[in-house]
């Protein structure tokens, strides 16, 4: 069975306020050294046996493109794992 | 003329939207719950604010998905005037009803406050009842009302005359300090190519009564109601 493990995050040049404030307050908190702080979203999927790993990777751009991002916004990146079940 | 007002889970201004069009104005109104799958019946369509599916994943993204949303696509795209107000413009922002994308206010606060507006186009159904240029004053209620495109869009949106209203003070200037919530260039509501779809994410639904300080937003439902 394969499991598709999905981050979303906004697109470069989308200011992020929250990614500005969690790096605002890594900045307050004394951490000198950070540059730029990304944040997102991380979803799980796990398909059922009858997919293989072409199909669930078709299933997984379809998902991304079509709910779990919005492209005018966001960018996603995907990993699928196999695993036992 | 007869208005349908979209209630989805988590919709909370569909009762003032309704209250307003039937009790201030006197018009012929109606809930349309989601699973709905005609609007033949309807003169004008309304998907008004709340926290349409408790906003999980994305503000609108659920209700896209909505029975309901398939028909207000079809219902637009044929010329239909659909209103979508706060949460109502993300979901037609999430349908591609209209360009570009709502992201959190910039300060990360939930805004909570009067505003003033500058009416940019008065020529189309929603807002020939006012001037152009007229300064009016209505609440936001938000968190995610911080308006993004790209710059070809916002070009697009200046060149076709798409802006409906940019956030402005008492005077109607605009500048950067009084925008409340980030969106590129002050940007409060737009119009789609045709003009028969507004989304904003000003309530014009309360200021729509004396007793509530304002009744600058009632122009907009008389718009539509005399628009024939």
């Amino acid at each position: 069975m394969w499991i598709a493990k999905i981050v979303v995050t906004y697109k470069s040049g989308i200011l992020d306020p929250e990614a500005k404030t969690i790096q605002h307050a890594l900045g307050n908190l004394g951490y000198r050294h950070i540059q730029e702080v990304e944040a997102g979203r991380y979803f799980e999927v796990q398909f059922d046996k009858t997919l293989n790993i072409e199909d669930a990777e078709s299933l997984t751009k379809e998902i991304c493109d079509k709910i779990l991002s919005n492209p005018v916004i966001q960018k996603y990146r995907y990993e699928l794992k196999e695993v036992d079940k | 003329m007869r208005f349908g007002v979209v209630v989805f889970p988590g919709s909370n201004c569909d009762h003032d939207t309704y209250h307003v069009l039937k009790k201030v104005l006197g018009a012929e109104v109606f809930y349309i719950w989601h699973k709905e799958t005609s609007l033949r019946l309807f003169d004008a369509i309304i998907l008004p604010g709340g926290f349409s599916y408790g906003d999980y994943l994305r503000v609108g993204a659920v209700a896209r998905f909505s029975p309901v949303m398939k028909e207000v696509v079809k219902y637009a795209k044929e010329g239909g005037p659909v209103l979508g107000i706060c949460n109502g413009f993300q979901i037609l922002l999430e349908t591609g009803l209209l360009p570009g994308a709502l992201i959190a206010n910039d300060g990360l606060r939930f805004l909570c406050q009067d505003v003033y507006l500058k009416v940019k186009n008065s020529g189309t159904v929603f807002t020939n009842a006012y001037e152009k240029d007229r300064v009016l004053k209505m609440p936001i209620a938000h968190y995610s009302g911080n308006y993004f495109a790209d710059d070809d869009i916002l070009k697009r949106l200046h060149d076709e005359d798409r802006i409906a209203f940019q956030y402005c003070n008492a005077d109607g200037d605009l500048s950067d300090q009084i925008n409340p919530n980030g969106s590129k260039h002050g940007i409060a509501g737009i119009f789609n190519e045709n003009k028969n779809v507004l989304g904003m994410m000003p309530h014009p639904e309360r200021a729509a009564e004396k007793i509530l300080s304002s009744e600058d937003g009632l122009g907009i439902f008389k718009s539509l109601l005399e628009r024939n």
